[in-house]
Formats: C-alpha cells, sequence, structure tokens
C-alpha cells in the first residue's frame, strides 16, 4: 500500500484532471531563504540601547540648536510694511480705488533705520500676505512649454483665463502666474546717494538655463482688459526676466518672500535708508498686506528662531527622557527573557490581564 | 440531504466499504444541483462493485429510482456520431481551461477584474478626476495606479491563462482510436464527437465519458484508475453490459441509442438506457467510464463517446475550492468604516473651509488676482465664468476633490498587498520541509489563499480519528476464535513474521503484505485443516478470505518464480483481514464475476459466489452467500458488533457468544477496531427462496436498495458466532506529541470519530488527548429527555469544579498542574438529541467548559453540525482536519478546514483550505507559520493604515494653507508613487518575511500561540494607538517646515519635495523600528525604498516640463533642508520609540519576553536541554 499511496497525491491543487502532470518527487529544496532562515540581526530595545539613543539625541540637538539659535540672532533683518502707509489719506477708505486708478501717483517714500551693521550681500525681498499663489487655480494657470521655446507659444490651453487675448492670439507668458507679476518698484539712497540694487541673479540658475528660453519674447501681455500685475519688456527674452522667473516660482505658503535684488555694500549701523516705492500691487482687495524687507542671511537663511528652538527643544525632552529612562531602570529594573514573566508562568493573582 | 447522510455513517471499524461512500458527493458538488440526484440507493452502493453477482450486477442499483424524462435525455446513436450530433449541438471533445483568447482577453480580464470592490473604488476616483472641472491630478498620474495594478493582475492572469492554453492544447492534440470506416484510426482527441466508438489500450488514458461495449475480459471488466478524477490510486471495476460484449464493431456493426441523463457534476452517478436490437438495457454508473481515467489492467476497452469535451464530468468538476474570508479581513472592514468616517470629515472640513473663504471674497472674486474669477480673453461683452459654478457648486466641487486627493485614506492598496502577501506566505508554507510527508510524497498545499493569518487564531481543533490521528493502515492484530482468544501481542514479540507463499503452477505466490502470525493459531488452522466441516478457524478464515470485494491482482516481481499478489480494494479494514486470512494459509488468489479462488492451505479450491449484500449503514453489516466446493450454501456475514449480535443465533453456543463479548471489549478498550465474522449454512429451500426474492429485487425497478436490504436481512439472521477480529489502525507518528502542543496552545480538542466509544477512549489516551488526571464527563443516552438531565448535572457539577468561568478564555493556565480538567465524551445517538435542539445551547456551555471534547460514533454530517453548533455561539475561530470523505462537511463548515491527503482518497483535501501529509504537520502549521502569518499580516493592516492616514493628513493640512483648494505642495506623481514605489515594498518585504520568533521558540512554547488567539497583534487599541501616532507625526512632518519656513522665500515645489522626502523616511523608519528581524533582503527593501524616493524624487525634478523643475536641487543645497529633515524624522518617532520601549520594559507579552529569551538565552529550560543548539543558534542569529 505504501508505494501506492506516494502516486495518490500527484495533481496540484486543483488541478483540472489530466493536465498537470510535473515534479516526480516533490520534496522541497531546501534554502535558507525558503526555509526563512535568513541569517538575520534581531536588535532588542534593551535598556542600555534605548538610553544611549535619546542621549545621543539630546547631545546632538542641543549644540545644533544653540547654533541655530546663534545664527538666527546673528541676522539683521528690517521689515518695513508699507501697503497701508503709502495709500494716500483720501483712499484710506478706498485703496483698491486709488491703486486700480492709472492717473494717481503711486509714490511713495520711506525711510528705514539700519539696526546694526549689515554686512554686504544684503537681501532685499517684498513680503506678501494672504497671497495664495498655492491657489489652485493659481498654481496651475500656466504654460512650462511656452515658456520654455517659442515653438510651443501657442500651447496655452492650460492657462486660462488668461491664455489668448480677445482676437485668439495666444499670450506670451500665459496664465494667471505670469498675468499677476509683482510690479512695485524700489529705489534705495543713503544720504542721497543712490545705492544699487543688483537684480542679476536672483533668480535660480536651472530656472533660467532650462526652464525660461532665451528665444522666448513676452508678446500680447498685460493686453487686456484687467490688468493684474507688471508688464515685460517685449524686446528681453524670458530667461532674462529675473522678476518673472522669481515671482513664477510660486511660494508654498499664503504669507512669503521673494527675492527682489541684493545690495552689495555693508549698511553701517543707524544708517537711515530712504526708499523711494512705486506701489503699484493690489493687495487691497484681499487684505493682503505688502513690506520691504532687507536682510541678510546666515547658513540657516533669514531669520528664524523657530529652528533653534525646536532643536532645543526636542534635545532637551530627549534628555530628559534618557534620565527618567535611567532613573526608571535603576528604581524597578526587569531581567530581560525572564521566564516568570511569561504569563503562563505567572499567578493567576497578579495577572492583570492577558 | 437529510435521507443522504444518515445513510452515510462511517460507523463501525467493520465495513469501511462505505466509509467513503458519501464521499464526494457533498465534496464536489458544492455546486448543490447534483446533490438531489443522488438517491439512497446511490449512496450505499455506488462503489461497492464487485464481479460476484453476475448479470444484475450492473443494473444493480442504479436504475431503479426514476426513468430519464425524453426532455432531459440526452440521445446518443451508437457509432453514428452524424445522427447523434444533428438535432443536438454536442459540445466537441476540445477542451478549453484557458478563459481567454487573444481578442477577449482585455475586455474578459477587465472585466473579472473590476469585480473587485477595491478596484470599482479605484476607478470611481479615476473617472471622477477626469472631469474637467475636478481634475486634481494630470490624466496620467490619476490613473497610473488603477492601471499599474490592473497591469499586474494582467500580466499574471495572461501567464496562467497561457500555461492552461499549452496544457489544454497537448490535451487536445492526444491521440485514440476512433472506429471510423472499418477500422480503429488514430484521431485526435479534439475531433472526437458523441456516438463515436472509441477504443482504448491499457494504461492510455481516457478521451472523454463513454459507456463501455466490451472490453478484453470475457465478463467485460474494465478497471480504471480515478487518480486524475477525485485522487484516489485504488483501481475501480466498470463493466460492459453482457448484451453488448459481444458486440466488437469489428465483428459485427453496432447500432443502439443511447438515452442518458445530460451532463452533471456527479461523478458516482450516471443513469441511462440503451435500446439495442429492440430491447432496453439500463445503464449505471459502473458501466461508464469517465475522462481523465486511466485504463489498467485490461488490455483493450471499447466504449461509445457520451459526454465530450467541457460536459464531461472531469471538466464540469474543475472548479476551485469555495473561497472564505479570514477573520483579520472582516474584522478589518471595521477599521475600514472608520476611516471612511475620517475621510469624510476630511473632506467635509476642506469644503467648509473653502464655503467660508469663498463667501468671505465672494463679491472681490473677480479682482483678486489669484482667483480672476471671469474670463475676459473672449471680449469684454458676455464675460464668462471661468471654472466658477457658484458658490454651492464650488463646494460641492471642493468636497468631490477633496475625496480625490484623499483617497488613499482608504488603503485600496492594502488589499493587493495582502495577496501578495499571502502569496509569499503561501509559499513559504508550502516549501517548508518539516510539512513535507515523505511517505506519501507529499508537499503542503495551500488551496485557499486568503486564510493564512486565520491559521494563527485558531482556537477549536476539529479532528477525525481514522486516518487522521491513525495512519489508517490496518494491522491486524487479535482474532478471537470460537470463543478463543489468539491475540498476536505473543508473537509479535517474538518478532517473526509469516509470509505465507503458495505454488502456483510452479510459481510461488505471496501476499503483499505480511502480517504477524499468531503461531499457535497457524498451528491450529493447519491442523483443522483437515476437518473443515465445523471448524471455527476453518470457517473463520472463510469468512475473511471471501466475505469482501477485494479484487487479487497478480503482479510480477524481478524473480520470475515469485509472484505477488496484491488485494485491491477500497476498504483498509478488508485488505488487512485478506492478508490475515492468506497469512493463516486462505489466500483469495481469482475473483472473477460468479467466482472466486481461494488457496486453502495449498489446496486450490472454487466458490461460486451466488448473492452477495453490500454492507449499508443501517445493517452495518455484509454478507456473501458461497456456494462451496462441497455443494454446500454457505452465508458469511461480517459487520459491527451493535448489529451483529442482533442476528446471532445465541441458543446453541451461548458461551462462545459470551467469550466473544468478552474480547470484543478487551479489543476495543485496547483501541481495536472490531468486528464480528459468522455463518450459516443454507438449506436447498432457503437458498432456493433467497435465490428467487434476491433475482426479484435485484430487477426491481423501483425501490431496488430497499428490496435487496430486506432480502439480506432475510437472510442474515439465525447466525452463527464464528469469532472477532481487532484490527489495529496506528497511530501517526508523532500525534499525541501534537495533540500535546495544541492543548498547551490553548486550543480545544475535539475528536469526532465513528468508532465505538471505548476504542475512542482508548485511542484517546493514547493519543494524550485524554490524561489520568482528567475528570470524564460520559454522556450516553437514548432520548432527548435523559440527554437533558445528564447535561444539566454535568454543567453543574462542571461549575463546581471550576467556579472561575474564565478558565475557558486561557487554556493555557488551566493546564496548570492542580487545576481539574475535564474531558467530555459523547456519542452519536446523543448527539442526535442535542444537535438542532435547544440542548445545543447546554452542550456548548459544558463543551466551552472542557478541554477536550471526544465524540464517538458520529455521522458524517453530525460532525459539520457540531462545528456549526461553536462557530455559532463564539467568534473563535474553528479549524477542521480530516482525510476522508465523511470530513468533507466538516471542513468545508470550519473557518479552515484541513484535509490529510492519505490513504482515504482526495476528496478531503479537494474540499480543505491547506493540505498536508501527517496530522502532526498542524504544529508546525499553526504555532509557527500561522503564528508568524497572523503577527505579519495583523501588522501589516496597521502599518497601511497608518502610512496612507499619515500621507492623507500631511496634505490636508497643506490644504488648510491654500485656501482650502486641494492644491498637492507634493507633486502628483509623488504622491501616486508614495503607496506604489515609496512605502509599499517594505511592507510587503516585512509581511511575508518578518519573523518575531524563531521556529524553534514557537515550538518549545506552544502557548506563545494565545497572542493570536487573544487578538494581540490587532485589536481597536492598536488601531487608535496607531491613528494617535497618524495625527502626531503629521503634524510633525508638517508643522516643523511651516514655522520654520514661514516668511521665507521658499517655493511650493520645493517644500513639497522636504514633505516627500521626510515623510517617506519616517515612514519607512516606522517600519523599520518594528521590524523584528533584519535579514540583507529587509535592509534592501527598506533603504532601498529610501533611496528609490530620493531617486524619484531628483528625476522627477530633473525634468525641465515639469512644475517642481531643480527644486530638490536647489533646497538640498541650504542647510537648513537637512537640519529640518533630521528634526523631524527624531521628533515624529521619538514618541514612538519612548511609548514602546516603556511597554515593552514594563508591560512586557510573552513574545517580548521569547524574544529577549532567544536572543539572551536566559529561558533556564532552554538552556538545560539544548545547550549546544542554542550557542549554535545564538551564533548564527548574531552573525
Amino acid at each position: 500500500m505504501a508505494e501506492r499511496g506516494g502516486t495518490s497525491s500527484a495533481g496540484g491543487p486543483a488541478a483540472a484532471p489530466g493536465i498537470d502532470a510535473r515534479e516526480p518527487t516533490k520534496k522541497p529544496k531546501y534554502s535558507r531563504f525558503s526555509q526563512q532562515e535568513l541569517p538575520a540581526f534581531k536588535p532588542i530595545l534593551t535598556p542600555g540601547w534605548v538610553i544611549t539613543a535619546f542621549v545621543t539625541i539630546g547631545v546632538v540637538f542641543v549644540p545644533i540648536g544653540v547654533g541655530s539659535l546663534f545664527a538666527s540672532q546673528q541676522v539683521v533683518e528690517i521689515l518695513d510694511r508699507y501697503d497701508l502707509d503709502c495709500v494716500p489719506s483720501s483712499f484710506s477708505e478706498n485703496p483698491v480705488n486709488y491703486i486700480q486708478d492709472s492717473n494717481t501717483n503711486k509714490t511713495c517714500t520711506r525711510s528705514l533705520v539700519v539696526p546694526k551693521q549689515m554686512k554686504a550681500p544684503v537681501y532685499v525681498y517684498y513680503q506678501l500676505t494672504n497671497f495664495y499663489q498655492n491657489h489652485r487655480r493659481y498654481v496651475k494657470s500656466r504654460a512650462d512649454a511656452q515658456l520654455r521655446s517659442k515653438s510651443s507659444e501657442g500651447e496655452t490651453t492650460t492657462c486660462a483665463p488668461e491664455a489668448v487675448t480677445g482676437d485668439n492670439q495666444p499670450i506670451v507668458p500665459c496664465g494667471l502666474i505670469a498675468w499677476s507679476l509683482f510690479n512695485d518698484t524700489y529705489k534705495f539712497s543713503v544720504d542721497n546717494k543712490a545705492i544699487d540694487v543688483n537684480k542679476k541673479d536672483i533668480s535660480w540658475k536651472s530656472d533660467r538655463e532650462h526652464k525660461f528660453g532665451s528665444d522666448v519674447y513676452p508678446k500680447n501681455f498685460q493686453s487686456g482688459s484687467l490688468i493684474g500685475g507688471g508688464k515685460l519688456n517685449e524686446s528681453v527674452p524670458l530667461s532674462e526676466q529675473e522678476d518673472l522667473i522669481v515671482w513664477m516660482r510660486t511660494a508654498a505658503l499664503p504669507t512669503f518672500r521673494k527675492l527682489y535684488g541684493r545690495i552689495e555694500v555693508d549698511l553701517e549701523a543707524n544708517q537711515r535708508i530712504t526708499v523711494l516705492i512705486e506701489n503699484n500691487y493690489n493687495t487691497y482687495n484681499f487684505e493682503g498686506k505688502k513690506s520691504l524687507v532687507l536682510s541678510t542671511a546666515t547658513w540657516i537663511g533669514g531669520k528664524n528662531d523657530f529652528l533653534g528652538a525646536a532643536y532645543l527643544t526636542i534635545g532637551g525632552l530627549s534628555l530628559f527622557l534618557a534620565i527618567c529612562f535611567i532613573l526608571v531602570y535603576l528604581v524597578k529594573p526587569r531581567p530581560l527573557g525572564d521566564p516568570s514573566y511569561l504569563s503562563w508562568n505567572k499567578s493567576p493573582a497578579d495577572q492583570t490581564d492577558g | 440531504m437529510e435521507t443522504s447522510n444518515h445513510a452515510i455513517e462511517r460507523a463501525s471499524s467493520v465495513n469501511s466499504l462505505s466509509r467513503r461512500s458519501v464521499s464526494s458527493i457533498q465534496s464536489k458538488m458544492s455546486g448543490g444541483n447534483s446533490l438531489k440526484e443522488v438517491s439512497v440507493a446511490e449512496l450505499g452502493s455506488k462503489r461497492v462493485r464487485h464481479g460476484s453477482s453476475r448479470g444484475g450486477d450492473s443494473e444493480f442499483f442504479s436504475m431503479s429510482l426514476k426513468e430519464i424524462n425524453d426532455e432531459d435525455a440526452r440521445l446518443v446513436y451508437i457509432n453514428d456520431p452524424e445522427r447523434t450530433n444533428e438535432k443536438f449541438e454536442f459540445a466537441g471533445n476540445e477542451v478549453r481551461t484557458g478563459k481567454y483568447s487573444l481578442i477577449t482577453f482585455l475586455p474578459r480580464n477587465l472585466f473579472e477584474q473590476f469585480h473587485r470592490v477595491a478596484y470599482i473604488y479605484f476607478l470611481v476616483i479615476a473617472i471622477l478626476n477626469q472631469l474637467p472641472q475636478l481634475a486634481v491630478f494630470g490624466r496620467g498620474a490619476s490613473i497610473l495606479p488603477l492601471a499599474f495594478v490592473l497591469f499586474v493582475t494582467a500580466i499574471k492572469d495572461a501567464y496562467e491563462d497561457y500555461r492552461r492554453h499549452r496544457a489544454d492544447k497537448i490535451e487536445n492534440n492526444r491521440h485514440a482510436l476512433v472506429w471510423n470506416n472499418g477500422q480503429f484510426q488514430s484521431k485526435r482527441w479534439k475531433d472526437i464527437l458523441v456516438g463515436e466508438v472509441i477504443k482504448i489500450k491499457v494504461n492510455e488514458t481516457l478521451p472523454c465519458d463513454m459507456v463501455l461495449l466490451s472490453t478484453s475480459d470475457p465478463t467485460g471488466v474494465a478497471y480504471v484508475q480515478t487518480i486524475n478524477l477525485d485522487g484516489e490510486s485504488n483501481l475501480k471495476t466498470r463493466y460492459a453490459k453482457q448484451e453488448t460484449l459481444s458486440r466488437s464493431p469489428e465483428r459485427e456493426k453496432i447500432a443502439g441509442l443511447i438515452k442518458c441523463e445530460k451532463p452533471n457534476r456527479n461523478i458516482y452517478g450516471f443513469q441511462a438506457n440503451m435500446e439495442l436490437d429492440g430491447k432496453k438495457l439500463s445503464l449505471g454508473p459502473s458501466n461508464i467510464v469517465l475522462r481523465g481515467c486511466e485504463l489498467k489492467n485490461t488490455a483493450w476497452a471499447v466504449g461509445v463517446a457520451v459526454h465530450t469535451g467541457r460536459e464531461t464530468k472531469a471538466m464540469l468538476n474543475s472548479s476551485g475550492a469555495p473561497s472564505k474570508r479570514s477573520s483579520l479581513e472582516t474584522r478589518m472592514n471595521l477599521e475600514i468604516v472608520i476611516l471612511s468616517f475620517f475621510l469624510i470629515t476630511l473632506c467635509i472640513v476642506v469644503s467648509v473651509g473653502a464655503a467660508v473663504w469663498l463667501k468671505h471674497f465672494e463679491d472681490r472674486l473677480d479682482s483678486i488676482v489669484f482667483y480672476h474669477k471671469k474670463d475676459y480673453s473672449k471680449g469684454t461683452v458676455d464675460i464668462d465664468n471661468y471654472n466658477y459654478y457658484g458658490w454651492g457648486m464650488e463646494i460641492f466641487f471642493t468636497f468631490l476633490m477633496a475625496v480625490i486627493v484623499f483617497q488613499i485614506m482608504i488603503p485600496i492598496s492594502l488589499y493587493i498587498s495582502m495577496e501578495l502577501v499571502r502569496i509569499g506566505q503561501a509559499y513559504f508554507m508550502v516549501r517548508d520541509t518539516n510539512m513535507y510527508d515523505e511517505a506519501s510524497d507529499s508537499r503542503f498545499q495551500c488551496r485557499a489563499l486568503n486564510i493564512n493569518e486565520d491559521l494563527g487564531q485558531i482556537k477549536y481543533v476539529f479532528s477525525d480519528k481514522t486516518g487522521t490521528l491513525t495512519e489508517n493502515k490496518m494491522e491486524f492484530q487479535s482474532a478471537s476464535i470460537g470463543g478463543v482468544d489468539f491475540s498476536h501481542t505473543k508473537a509479535s514479540m517474538q518478532g517473526d513474521q509469516v509470509a505465507y507463499m503458495v505454488k502456483v503452477d510452479g510459481k510461488v505466490m505471496k501476499p503483499k503484505v505480511t502480517v504477524k502470525a499468531n503461531p499457535e493459531l497457524l498451528r491450529l488452522a493447519r491442523i483443522e485443516k483437515d476437518s473443515p466441516g465445523e471448524s471455527y478457524i476453518h470457517n473463520f478464515f472463510l469468512a475473511l478470505a471471501s466475505c469482501n470485494t477485494l479484487v487479487p491482482f497478480v503482479i510480477d516481481t524481478s524473480d520470475p518464480a515469485v509472484k505477488i499478489i496484491d488485494y485491491q480494494g477500497e476498504s483498509p479494514d478488508e485488505q488487512a483481514l485478506a492478508y490475515a486470512a492468506a497469512a493463516y494459509g486462505y489466500m483469495l488468489i481469482e475473483r472473477s464475476s460468479g467466482h472466486i479462488v481461494i488457496d486453502v492451505q495449498g489446496e486450490k479450491q472454487r466458490f461460486n459466489v451466488l448473492g452477495l449484500h453490500e454492507f449499508d449503514s443501517d445493517r452495518k453489516r455484509m454478507s456473501v452467500i458461497l456456494g462451496c466446493p462441497d455443494k454446500s450454501v454457505k452465508v458469511y456475514v461480517k459487520g459491527a458488533d451493535t448489529t451483529m449480535f442482533s442476528v446471532i443465533d445465541r441458543s446453541f453456543q451461548e458461551q462462545v457468544v459470551h467469550a466473544t463479548e468478552n474480547h470484543l471489549h478487551s479489543y476495543s478498550s485496547l483501541g481495536l477496531r472490531t468486528l464480528v465474522v459468522g455463518m450459516r449454512e443454507l438449506s436447498s429451500l432457503e437458498f432456493e427462496q433467497w435465490h428467487s426474492t434476491f433475482e426479484a429485487a435485484s430487477t426491481a425497478l423501483l425501490g431496488r436498495a430497499a428490496l435487496l436490504r430486506k432480502v439480506a436481512s432475510n437472510v442474515e439472521k439465525k447466525i452463527k458466532v464464528l469469532g472477532a477480529s481487532g484490527i489495529e489502525d496506528k497511530l501517526q507518528q508523532g500525534v499525541p506529541e501534537a495533540i500535546e502542543s495544541l492543548r498547551a496552545a490553548g486550543m480545544k480538542v475535539w475528536v469526532l470519530t465513528g468508532d465505538k466509544q471505548e476504542t475512542a477512549i482508548s485511542i484517546g489516551y493514547s493519543s494524550k488527548l485524554l490524561t489520568g488526571n482528567m475528570t470524564q464527563i460520559i454522556i450516553n443516552n437514548n432520548s432527548k429527555e435523559s440527554c437533558r438531565k445528564n447535561l444539566e448535572e454535568n454543567l453543574l457539577m462542571s461549575k463546581k469544579l471550576m467556579p472561575d468561568s474564565a478558565i475557558g478564555s486561557d487554556a493555557a493556565r488551566s493546564s496548570d498542574a492542580g487545576k481539574v480538567q475535564l474531558a467530555l465524551i459523547i456519542d452519536g445517538t446523543s448527539l442526535v438529541y442535542v444537535l438542532d435542539s435547544d440542548l445545543e445551547e447546554q452542550l456548548f456551555q459544558l463543551a466551552s467548559k472542557c478541554s477536550v471534547v471526544l465524540c464517538c460514533r458520529v455521522a458524517p454530517l453530525q460532525k459539520a453540525g457540531i462545528v456549526a453548533l461553536v462557530k455559532k455561539r463564539t467568534a473563535d475561530m474553528t479549524l477542521a482536519i480530516g482525510d476522508g470523505a465523511n470530513d468533507v462537511s466538516m471542513i468545508q463548515m470550519a473557518d479552515v478546514g484541513v484535509g490529510i491527503s492519505g490513504q482515504e482518497g482526495r476528496q478531503a483535501v479537494m474540499a480543505s483550505d491547506f493540505s498536508m501529509g501527517q496530522f502532526r504537520f498542524l504544529i508546525p502549521l499553526l504555532l509557527v507559520h500561522g503564528h508568524w502569518n497572523y503577527q505579519r499580516m495583523a501588522y501589516m493592516i496597521i502599518y497601511n493604515f497608518y502610512r496612507n492616514s499619515v500621507f492623507v493628513f500631511l496634505m490636508f493640512w497643506f490644504t488648510l494653507f491654500t485656501g482650502f483648494t486641494l492644491t498637492t505642495a507634493i507633486t502628483e506623481w509623488s504622491s501616486v508613487l508614495y503607496s506604489v514605489i515609496y512605502t509599499s515594498f517594505p511592507t510587503i518585504v516585512v509581511g511575508i518575511l518578518d519573523k518575531n520568533l524563531s521556529r524553534r521558540t514557537l515550538l518549545e512554547y506552544p502557548q506563545l500561540y494565545g497572542s493570536g488567539q487573544r487578538d494581540e497583534s490587532y485589536n481597536s487599541k492598536l488601531f487608535w494607538l496607531a491613528m494617535a501616532d497618524t495625527l502626531w507625526q503629521s503634524i510633525v512632518v508638517y508643522f516643523i517646515p511651516l514655522f520654520a519656513y514661514w516668511n521665507s522665500t521658499v517655493d511650493i515645489s520645493s517644500l513639497g519635495d522636504l514633505w516627500t522626502i521626510a515623510i517617506v523616511i519616517v515612514v519607512n523608519l516606522h517600519l523599520a523600528m518594528d521590524v523584528i528581524r533584519w535579514s540583507w533582503i529587509t535592509h534592501a527593501a527598506i533603504w532601498g525604498s529610501i533611496f528609490a524616493t530620493c531617486l524619484c524624487v531628483i528625476i522627477i525634478d530633473a525634468i525641465p516640463m515639469l512644475f517642481g523643475f531643480g527644486a530638490i536641487f536647489e533646497i538640498g543645497k541650504t542647510s537648513l533642508f537637512w537640519a529640518l529633515l533630521l528634526i523631524i524624522v527624531v521628533a515624529a518617532l521619538a514618541p514612538r520609540l519612548a511609548i514602546k520601549v516603556l511597554y515593552q520594559y514594563y508591560r512586557p507579552n510573552d513574545i517580548q519576553i521569547a524574544r529577549e529569551a532567544e536572543k539572551y538565552g536566559n529561558l533556564r529550560q532552554v538552556e538545560q536541554l539544548e545547550v549546544e543548539m542554542n550557542s549554535m543558534m545564538t551564533a548564527n542569529q548574531r552573525r
């Protein structure tokens, strides 16, 4: 009977009769993989290991936190909100009308005091709030192909509602983003001596070289009935329109800064800088604020205490946890792998739950 | 159903003849329809075929119940395929198991794939996204995940289908001899038509279902092996009708009409009649040979094709096992509903936010530069709104868009991951060398792919006994003959095996199986040969040799002078008895229709088999009527003691009967299967009487089975007891240990057996199911009332013994010494009163207090009833394991069905979810693989919930800062690839490969299995903890960069890249923290995923056409980026680490302790037992 038993197991699972006829012997081949015996590292979170980990975190994080805070303190930043102050008092009730009226004088003069010495380069930013550059309608309204090459000039379908002019001519660059180009301008002077603002290389090199074509020139831009923002010089290719390039790197958050230019001289402490602002850009209808920012930079970027604080907090907490673990370990140690802790070795009395 | 099943009773040890008779009916016919066609008569008889009762045999039972209606009939003109196929479109013999063709593949495959709800969800989301108003993602990105999944599945399906096509092609192009133009010509299988006459030669496979016309055997017998059909390897006899025997087409033209039933799945039923020369003959299942069978021991057979191709019974039966759903998956649905609520909540929050924002700016929307409500491009007159549909609609669209963006909150990819993981787990189960059975060369098989994890949560194990706990290899052990006990125990100590042999025509013949013989009995048998008339011994062995349905086959050996006799039959008991008889000099050497030849102590004697009464479960005995060489006519009966003693004539042999009864009792207490053998000599008058009624009954058209049973009862009376036999069915290797482990693992083991109570209890002891310190509760009643009383009393008693009713919840504790353990023993009769009555509840109450339940004398359907009883009342997982057809119903009823591919064919295997060769493999299957599978799957599900929600929350936070407009900072490609490439691979690898404990530990401490039973790896607490962690981590990942970059020049793409990389690292490290075994594959998967993510981000940002071009390079230059990445990862994961450590340290669960012990080797037992082993292992682990 035994040998007949051997044949009786032929036929795989649910084998249709007569179809399956493989494998003379079915003994599975041994391999470490198939027997799930691959060599493996089996870490266990032992107290020593965990304490070391938390101490390490603390030891690494606290210095970083201190360093960041220090760096942030090093940054000198001048922030001047001018959107309200630059509206004549006659229009203060209705700034939208002021800004939309092409006949009003938009020039506005501000004066800033440098609190501490600012070493060159001093970055000039404009800062907008409540401006949803990440708004879904807005962020999609662009045509990357068109920006890149002249041959794709007509590919404006994604740019609606700023895709074509009334007579169906493509707008270059098309889309809401380009259309809403920020167009306030700043002129700086100290003691009536103008300070140059370098507006070269304020955008990403990769954008200039690959994303914005050197043969693409603005066309039909800002020609509609509704003007969104700045105009472009039609004789300059897009790859050199750095303000546009910067603007078109849409900001992640509704409060953002964008680089306007660099001042490449040191600004001394207590210097009074006069800024001549051309206040063209309409932020009044969406309750946004406009500010001008002058700032130096360090390795963590601009002024931002948050990172340092976060590092200090996490590092501190880690050290705290490490101390707790050490105490807990000393006060109530549990031998690892002690079989008396197994549920079936515990007496039912001290059984807490299953 | 009901009627058929009481007939099925597996009953006593005696006639396992019928053991499988119910067989497949339940298993194969899961479809159900065909069940109704199976009559009681067929059940009793269908396979009990033998070459004896002449003539009447083939139509013995088959046509008794109904004539075939003309409308339902299928008319087959023999040897006239044109006419046959003219009116009816019968299927050709070409088989197509392939589902698709080249053209239909795409539509059909897609259609089938979309039967899954998950894919519909995908599709609806993808379609929503195609609406221009809702297009959140680009077309490509939105379709990609669905397309990917569909593509992978389609490739898999296509490959499988290709294999099926290839197999079909081979199958269809095989050749068979078909009668054509006056000769048998070779023809391809696929061209065979219904009505054609086909000749099959020995060892050839049958191309279609055919009715036998003639065979090489003069009596028209043909032997077939049905291994491809039902997996049974023993030979089955089929018959050609007497009337057609002579009509080989070579000699004369055959013309006739076969009227047969429509094709159906019942491989044991066939109804037809044949009109031949104006005569009407009935055909039954024994006249048909089925496609896929092989012709054996018959030089040739000629038949007419009646069912071809897809209409053959084999093809109709080739459907897979029914699918079950794992309990984990069912539980998971609750959490999916919770996640859906999260999803809807998030969408509502976004919609409300959008509503408020839009309302606030409603009158200014047109002039807000980043909104620009109107489209002026068409001129200044008739200015249309651009993508603005009014406040209400915008909110509605926002809601739908939110659904699209947050869709992965419902982890659809989880379903696919789960499938992949299960395939991987199945691979390891199948490949496990510890579950390979040498003896039968069978591997473990996963027939159901979706309940792997249930194996880790089993609480109840229902086991069959014969063939499951035991080997089902019967060994003749004891005989009580004429009141004298000849036990073999003494003989076996001497260890001499008697290989009886006999010389026939100068050749030595010996039985294939040698039996240890009792020398005393052997001596007596030889002596008493000379006075055969009244000798108990002579008649006893003659009964054993003749009262069966075995067919002896003579097999050549390498030595031409030696031949081996092999008894082919369906009952291992009969074989054991026949081999025993042979050992004592009564060797059955030939069986042909009408007579048998028995070699009696070297002298060939020919007996006429005048009639044979099949075993049936009412009588529980069978009898054969022999015309002996001395012209006397004798009835030999063998059967279960219960029914035999009622037909015994006690008057003249009181002592013998008494002694036999005592011996029977002692045999069954030893765990032997017993049966009683008796005889009676018939006077010529009695014989005449019997003969006429037998003839009448066997030719009766209606109620033949009942008539035959009556005839049998009439002749089986006043029986003289010859003796009793005891057959040992050895326990399978490792069964006691396995049962001990199962019980230690907190499983309740129920053994359901057809054996007598004494046999069952004794097996219970030897298999360590019952132990000395158990209190046995025996329920053995004959009426409902006494049952009730008994149950109530015992319930009270059990409550007294175990006041702590929670004891059942943790069997691990109940196994403590000092605790009283209960064992319930209940018999089939009592169960009849209990099942389907209000007593069920009481039985369950009682049984749940017992750690062991033993049910004896149980009928197959009762087995299912018992499983159902438990399943109905508890949420605990049940597992049923069995090997025979009588276990099929219980295997299908239980949550997990395990089939043993043993001696009893493969019906249990076919109905099971998992199959294996030995009972003891249950231990590695449950304790090791089940445990791992459960832990892995449970972890994977929770992790997937977390993984997807954390990403959704991350996007949700950002939405709050975009004017509720569902912009995603993370590029659409990254958000699509997130669940496809960035994070999916490690979960699958961990789901397949991670092992929380080693095999050795799990086997050594079966109690560790309890973690699955207690749902320790998947419960609401873990889910909510994971969700809390999700919230924390998403907040950290989102808000730390937010505050760091507030008032800065950061652009959306750069920040999106930071978030992408941060979340992927966090999610993967989260997984890494929970990985227990780091093999190189785990390392590769986790670090590889992080690397792949960075690579993908870099690639996406290197494409100038995409929005985010260059972002990662710009932000990567800043140290702020790296500082943020570091703090995000640490801050996100630190709380989890701290809590995990505290939990592991102060509330360690068993698994944690065992892990530590495994690593540091603190378990004392381990050290004591296997010092060497241990050091080897730890050396391995540390490597």
